[in-house]
């Protein structure tokens, strides 16, 4: 072919040649610094590499969706199975915990010095194996408001030195000038209702130890740093805290303090560490103490026990199973298209060059 | 033959100047020189006291020359400065520096680390480039010379050394160090020789003269010691080809030119040395004053993404913006109601700052905006252009070190002078060449003769291979092939004669013997080179003022008649004895030299031979030569006359040789007026010179004629071939006539036989005819009337026959063009040209070269490429969008001001459809795929904030912002730009036509761009969101625990690394181990990277503190999520990818398919295909025979309908 003649009478030849102090392009230009680091040898330089150069033919389309399908599937069933295990009992009070008189202004019942205390009565329906976990939940309140993320000290938290570190927790830094530890917002808006489970009348201990990361605990929340002057300021936000226990101890405040990532959030209240059976009816006295009204934020209890894949949440399984089922038709949709539009092997009526008028002729 | 027959060192003390009767004037004091002392002609130079008082007053500036663009103080501030020129980088510093405010959604030293980073980066490869200056000035500045130390000895000095006024020895082959005022050299009369490549690029060499006053005292190192001498001259400036001054030399007033200046950088030759002062030094001299930066030059695809930089400045805007109206709603409903309480009552709200207040709600609105900008930086790639940069970088070092473009001979490889426009390589729609060392070798060689009208020489030029190919007898090509192939010995440069007639002295036994002497001592006799010989064999070489002059004084040698001497007036050569049949060397006298010019077209020596008879040798065009015949020496002009057509038409340069004895008397009264017309003063002296002159050159005596080959270059058919099949349009701008141009066009397949030519000239009788009666308007308005008629004539040729395969080609003569090039027209000539498969303009200026090229780059708005070697190829290459030097015989001025630099045309071959092409390809695709990469980056970012209710909150930590766009994802990118082969080079060849995806811009077009942005999108969307979903209620963990803001931003995070790093993989095309390395890599430096900085201890990584091990590692969720989310969310990409790669596939993938089915190899197919790909109207030799394919009507119908649509 004549085309072939000026790559190969270009190729060769060259390759005889003296080489001593020519600039023929050797390996490396060693004297610049760049270079150095990455050329090796000439088929690297001359762009030769050896190279796998893989293009998506018929049978590679479809054994990848044919392999992401027979992966997905059962992932998705297995998924599926660990969220259908989890037993969650759910329970919305903010709105029934108002006695009747008072909803029609909420806020002002909460932040009233009226009892607060309430009742609530959950069924099991499902046989709970311990350890089952309760949090509460709440909807509405944007723990990840920048002004609320930023508003703590991390230093003050770790360790009593650092105690008047509190810039960043304005407006909540101080009490009468005097550092406020914890400091900010995210500490001074801390959860404050409490529950008190009990069932068939007999009260279900509910064990609020462990349910903070470790390396908060450890790592985070100094065990010398006591709170101080806390909930002291001209307005008292949501809970206090006990000054005689180290932060490191204050397990609520820990769990607080990691701020969720969404506005509709749960936080670990604590642990039953006993099975509750199925048909088991569980009596909730609860402090409704915490502000969700103005913002009209729900407040909810759950109960929940876990699987390997963590709570009830059947979304990945679903997904799996839909993915899974999309490729495996997407896998006979494409074995459909290409016996319906065959191309001979090299059919070259593909390869139609001239679709694109070139040089706007 | 060694010297010494002369005598010491006085040998050459030669009077040479009257080899140059038409330049060696002396200076005289013209209106110029009144100017002396007044504004810009201030300039004061004592000589040889530099150190006076009255110097030192003066203060000019020394000898040191810096070339760099940075000094040592300026580097930080001036490269920071044109780093933040960028608007992009400017940007960054902005919010770098608003990130120190409380404005910030980040920590400050996060933000402005990755953008020291990557400055720093850009600044060390300035630091690096301007270093390769830097030694550069070293070496020049520390080169050394000899000075006068005012005692008459001479001394070694350093250049940088150098004062105004000091007295320098320069030897032979040496540069002169500054521009020099010449005093005196090695030549009696002062004359010397210089060399002047590195400043107009011409090899020639060039005649200085010193004045009379100072040649005749100073001629040794000692007679210096006394001289006072005071030049008052112009101030500095960049003309090259002018001087004023005066030298003040014992109460004398000498007037000065630039006959008596040296300049710097040009370099002595053939005189042994010479003495001069130094008159301008360093920044002062012309050659430093003439440097002006190259223009430089950004590439289409630059441009293309600043747009696309200007429009993610948009979007990042309108997010903000729509952002900061949210934020103020929201934030205004915080606001205090009745009571005091306020909504959102654990922001404190009632206590904000400024930023959150919501009783200033528009206020903090605005402030949020400016928040909001800084979080959504991450829009815009902050390493875009510095890995642009690098990439670059590295291609150019593949382009370097390509040994497939790296010529032996000359031990020359490619050298990439920018590395700003590879990519523009890949998209060149017009080449504009120059013809003469570009397209040919611009190596003379003589090939044919023709002696008492008699033809000699059986060599086959180019084009008379060319030629019978065309008229189809491949089989007799081939046995000529044989013939020019067999050749014994080394070929001697310039000599390509085959005739066992004449050769080895047989010339002899001709017939007109007597006349081939004349003939061969007229070539050894009649021109102007100098003889070199070598000391140490004997061998003679020449330098010549041209090749073709070379090439007559080798080929003399060659038949017998060796030159060997020229000495003050005499010329001395060896030849054959008829008589004795031995080597006998005679000497003639060098009595006058009518010199060469353009107007005259010939040169003539007039010499006394050895018997004393007074001899007129002259060699000229044969339009010039024929005219001036003697009634009795026309026995050979018919026969000559047709051998001169034959070798016009085989593409040679012919010259007509005659001679004629003078008459004693005559020529008694010839040097008398000649002498007096030289040594006038009057305005008309050329004239008059002229007409002298003229009344010599008469009644000749006709010997023969001389035919030289300019070669075409090795593989350029071919090369144009390739290039025109990959359907890039070939022009060629000549200075040549008209007849060689169409000759080296049909040599070079650019022409074919069927092809119409369109011939545009002035040549009509009419035309003519107002010529010769004088009348300039009448002239020009005539002339341009002609010009357009013909180019009307011309389109309606092409569009009468749309639709045929009829191909066109348009030729135009220089004075045409000028003409066509007038605003008025040129629209239509561009027309005219575009509609043509060959433009060829000859006797065109490197003005008109400049003209053509921009017009053609502003009028069809597409890429051009210029390529040339000589000097007048500068304003092209500089106008054009690349400019390609030829680093040949013609100097370096062309490649100096290239952008990249060949050794051969045919390189450009390799460097367009290979390394253009992939240079294109990987540079579209990274600047693709790095606005996909942080558009999906950007959108995560955006979307979380949305429900943060706008009150820009990222959810990734500080730090995995701000690493992002420097560790995570820039590696496989930038090896995407630098390995990247769709097609291997192999492919490039065999398919030209792929490069048409560079022309038309199939793979930076903004459909491909908006697609993979679209991508960034729906991948963002589809992280985003499944990373949510599946942590909705948050306890993602067997213990129970809930996932906080570290949990989703972590898994999100990890979402994208993974998600972008493997779209990659389904992205590049060709796996080496280096893009293993980089793109697994780069994963696995994201879980490093989580691990080392989430182990740093809390206060440093606060929310990122042993977020990997303790709580995403552990967790099945998280590993099931970042599966799933990978999958999912290159699912759409891949399906569009193999229904495209399938059913719609691009050039380089039905190469792909081609080569995956292995039709490659099989070279009917890959005729096939190719076929298919030519269009009709394209030039080269494939094309050639596709039409005569198309005209035995072979062609299949439907082909036939695909051209149509064309």
């Amino acid at each position: 072919m004549s085309s072939n003649m000026a790559s190969s009478s270009a190729g060769s030849g060259d390759s005889s040649a003296a080489r001593k102090n020519s600039k023929r392009p050797k390996c490396i230009d060693y004297s610049s610094a760049l270079l150095s680091l990455t050329l090796l040898d000439s088929k690297f330089t001359q762009q030769e590499l050896p190279a796998c150069k893989p293009i998506l033919t018929p049978g590679w389309v479809i054994s990848t969706f044919l392999i992401v399908s027979v992966i997905f599937i059962p992932l998705g069933v297995i998924s599926l199975f660990a969220s259908q295990d989890v037993v969650e009992i759910v329970d919305r009070y903010d709105n029934d915990c108002i006695p009747a008189p008072a909803r029609t202004n909420k806020v002002a019942f909460i932040q009233g010095a009226a009892p607060k205390s309430c009742n609530r009565t959950l069924t099991v329906t499902k046989r709970m194996k311990q350890p089952i976990y309760v949090y509460y939940q709440l909807e509405n309140f944007y723990q990840n408001h920048r002004r609320y993320v930023k508003s703590r000290s991390d230093s003050q938290l770790r360790s009593p030195k650092f105690e008047n570190q509190i810039s960043a927790c304005k407006p909540e830094d101080d009490a009468g000038g005097k550092p406020i530890v914890p400091c900010g917002l995210i500490a001074w808006s801390l959860f404050n209702d409490t529950y008190t489970l009990s069932r068939n009348n007999t009260p279900l201990a509910v064990n609020k130890k462990g349910i903070a990361w470790k390396s908060d605990k450890e790592h985070k929340f100094g065990n010398k740093v006591f709170p101080k002057n806390f909930q002291k300021g001209n307005l008292t936000g949501g809970a206090t805290l006990n000054p005689d226990i180290p932060l490191s101890e204050q397990e609520d405040l820990i769990v607080w303090m990691r701020t969720a990532a969404l506005p509709t959030f749960r936080k670990l209240y604590g642990k039953i560490e006993t099975d509750l059976e199925n048909g088991d009816t569980i009596q909730v006295t609860l402090q409704n103490n915490y502000n969700t009204y103005s913002f009209s934020g729900k407040k909810k209890l759950v109960l929940s026990t876990t699987s390997w894949l963590g709570g009830k949440n059947d979304f990945l399984g679903i997904a799996y199973l839909t993915v899974g089922g999309i490729c495996f038709f997407l896998a006979l949709a494409f074995t459909i298209m290409y016996l319906v539009k065959p191309r001979r092997l090299g059919d070259p009526s593909y390869l139609s060059w001239n679709r694109n008028p070139g040089g706007g002729r | 033959m060694p010297g010494g027959r002369q005598g010491g060192r006085r040998r050459s003390r030669l009077r040479l100047s009257n080899i140059y009767a038409f330049k060696c004037r002396k200076s005289s004091f013209q209106e110029d020189h009144s100017q002396i002392g007044g504004p810009g002609f201030s300039r004061v130079v004592y000589c040889n006291e530099p150190n006076s008082p009255a110097s030192e007053r003066r203060n000019y500036a020394g000898n040191y020359v810096r070339s760099t663009k940075y000094t040592p103080a300026s580097f930080i501030p001036k490269s920071l400065f044109e780093q933040f020129r960028r608007v992009a980088n400017f940007y960054f510093l902005v919010t770098g520096i608003l990130s120190l405010t409380p404005l910030s959604p980040y920590s400050a030293v996060s933000a402005l680390l990755p953008l020291g980073f990557v400055i720093l980066v850009s600044m060390v490869k300035e630091g690096i480039e301007d270093w390769g200056r830097k030694r550069q000035d070293i070496e020049v500045n520390n080169r050394r010379v000899k000075v006068h130390d005012g005692n008459g000895n001479f001394r070694q000095e350093e250049w940088r050394e150098l004062k105004v006024g000091d007295i320098v020895r320069v030897e032979k082959d040496e540069f002169f160090p500054a521009d020099l005022l010449l005093l005196s050299s090695s030549y009696e009369d002062s004359i010397c020789y210089v060399e002047t490549m590195n400043l107009d690029g011409e090899t020639n060499l060039k005649v200085k003269q010193g004045l009379e006053a100072t040649s005749s005292a100073l001629h040794e190192d000692s007679d210096f010691k006394e001289l006072k001498a005071v030049v008052r001259c112009e101030d500095p400036n960049a003309d090259l080809y002018t001087f004023v001054g005066t030298l003040h030399l014992e109460e004398q007033r000498h007037p000065l030119s630039i006959q008596q200046l040296l300049l710097r950088d040009s370099k002595l030759r053939n005189t042994e040395y010479v003495y001069g002062a130094v008159v301008f030094t360093g920044h002062d001299t012309k050659v430093i004053q003439n440097s002006t930066d190259p223009p430089s030059k950004r590439s289409r695809i630059e441009r293309k993404m600043d747009k696309i930089i200007y429009m993610m400045f948009f979007v990042v805007f309108l997010m903000s913006f729509i952002g900061s109206i949210v934020f103020g709603i929201e934030t205004r409903e915080d606001r205090a109601r009745a009571g005091g309480r306020t909504e959102r009552w654990y922001l404190k709200p009632d206590d904000a700052d400024i930023f959150f207040d919501p009783e200033k709600a528009p206020l903090a609105a605005i402030l949020h905006f400016f928040t909001a900008v800084m979080l959504y930086s991450y829009f815009i790639p902050i390493s875009l252009y510095v890995s642009i940069e690098i990439v670059k970088v590295l291609q150019s070092v593949f382009i370097n070190n390509d040994i497939l473009m790296y010529y032996e001979e000359t031990d020359k490889p490619a050298h990439a002078r920018t590395s700003n426009l590879n990519e523009e390589l890949g998209m060149v729609d017009t080449i504009l060449s120059d013809k003469t060392g570009t397209l040919t070798c611009n190596s003379m060689e003589f090939i044919k003769c023709s002696i008492a009208g008699t033809a000699y020489g059986r060599g086959i030029t180019e084009v008379e291979r060319s030629m019978a190919m065309r008229s189809g007898g491949a089989a007799l090509v081939g046995d000529d092939l044989d013939v020019v192939v067999d050749k014994s010995g080394p070929k001697i440069k310039g000599f390509n004669f085959q005739d066992e007639r004449v050769m080895k002295g047989n010339w002899v036994k001709q017939r007109e013997a007597a006349v081939m002497q004349k003939f061969f001592r007229l070539l050894a006799v009649c021109h102007t080179a100098i003889p070199e010989t070598d000391e140490a064999t004997g061998a003679v070489s020449y330098e010549a003022e041209s090749p073709d002059e070379a090439a007559f004084v080798v080929a003399a040698r060659e038949l017998g008649f060796e030159f060997f001497s020229r000495t003050q007036n005499g010329i001395s050569f060896r030849e054959l004895d008829l008589a004795t049949g031995q080597k006998v060397e005679r000497v003639y006298r060098l009595l006058n030299v009518l010199e060469f010019n353009s107007a005259r077209k010939r040169m003539s020596v007039i010499v006394r031979d050895e018997d004393g008879k007074l001899l007129l040798l002259s060699k000229g065009a044969d339009n010039v030569m024929f005219e001036r015949l003697a009634k009795n020496g026309r026995k050979f002009e018919e026969k000559t006359r047709e051998h001169v057509n034959e070798y016009a038409d085989a593409g040679l340069r012919t010259l007509i040789l005659a001679y004629r004895e003078v008459d004693e008397n005559e020529y008694i009264e010839f040097s008398k007026n000649f002498n007096e017309a030289k040594n006038s003063v009057t305005t008309d002296r050329e004239s008059l010179i002229d007409e002298i002159t003229d009344q010599m050159e008469r009644d000749l005596i006709l010997l023969g004629a001389t035919a030289v080959e300019d070669k075409l270059q090795n593989g350029v058919p071919e090369c144009i071939d390739k290039l025109a099949q990959a359907g890039i349009k070939i022009w060629v701008l000549t200075g040549d006539k008209m007849e060689t141009a169409i000759n080296i066009g049909f040599a070079c397949s650019l022409l074919r036989q069927e092809m119409k030519q369109i011939i545009i000239n002035l040549e009509t009788p009419h035309i003519k005819a107002l010529e010769k009666a004088g009348e300039k308007d009448a002239i020009e308005q005539a002339s341009r009337e002609s010009v357009v008629k013909q180019m009307e004539e011309g389109k309606a040729l092409i569009t009468g026959s749309s639709g045929s395969h009829e191909a066109f080609a348009l030729i135009i003569d220089g004075k045409s063009l000028t003409y066509a090039l007038e605003d008025d027209f040129k629209k239509q000539f561009l027309d005219l040209a575009t509609g043509c498969a060959s433009v060829i303009c000859c006797r065109s200026s490197p003005k008109q070269k400049a003209l053509v090229t921009r017009l053609v780059k502003s009028g069809t708005g597409k890429t051009t490429l210029g390529i040339g070697d000589g000097a007048n190829d500068v304003g092209m290459l500089q106008e054009a969008d690349i400019g390609i030097g030829i680093s040949g015989v013609e100097g370096m001025q062309a490649v100096m001001s290239s952008d990249i630099a060949i050794a051969q045309f045919r390189y450009l071959e390799r460097l367009l459809l290979v390394h253009g092409h992939w240079c294109y390809s990987r540079i579209s695709s990274m600047i693709c795929y790095f606005f996909y990469k942080n558009i999906t980056f950007g959108v995560t970012v955006f979307l979380y904030e949305a429900y943060t209710s706008f009150s820009a909150q990222p959810a990734y930590n500080d730090w995995f912002l701000s690493l992002f766009n420097v560790f995570f994802s820039s590696l496989p990118v930038i090896a995407l730009g630098v390995f990247d082969q769709d097609v291997s080079s192999r492919f490039c060849y065999k398919f030209p036509l792929l490069y048409q995806e560079g022309v038309q811009n199939l793979l930076f077009s903004w459909k491909r761009i908006i697609g993979w942005m679209f991508n960034g999108l729906i991948t963002a969307l589809a992280i985003f969101f499944i990373c949510k979903e599946s942590q909705e209620h948050q306890l993602y963990n067997p213990n129970g625990k809930t996932a906080g803001r570290e949990i989703l931003g972590g898994t999100i995070y990890t979402c994208i690394v993974w998600v972008v790093n493997l779209q990659m993989v389904l992205a590049i095309s060709y796996f080496t181990w280096v893009q293993h390395i980089v793109i697994w890599g780069s994963i696995a430096l994201w879980y490093i990277f989580l691990m080392v900085y989430g182990a740093m201890g809390p206060s440093f990584s606060t929310d990122a503190y042993k977020v990997f091990l303790e709580t995403l590692a552990p967790a099945p969720s998280y590993w099931l999520t970042t599966l799933f989310v990978m999958i999912f969310a290159l699912i759409p990409y891949f399906v569009f990818k193999s229904i495209q790669m399938r059913f719609f596939p691009g050039y380089h993938q039905m190469i792909q398919w081609i080569r995956y089915e292995g039709h490659s190899n099989d070279p009917e197919f890959v005729e096939m295909v190719r076929q298919r790909s030519i269009r009709p109207t394209t030039v080269g030799f494939t094309a050639r025979r596709a039409a005569s394919v198309r005209r035995s009507g072979r062609f299949h119908d439907q082909l036939k309908k695909n051209f149509i649509a064309f």
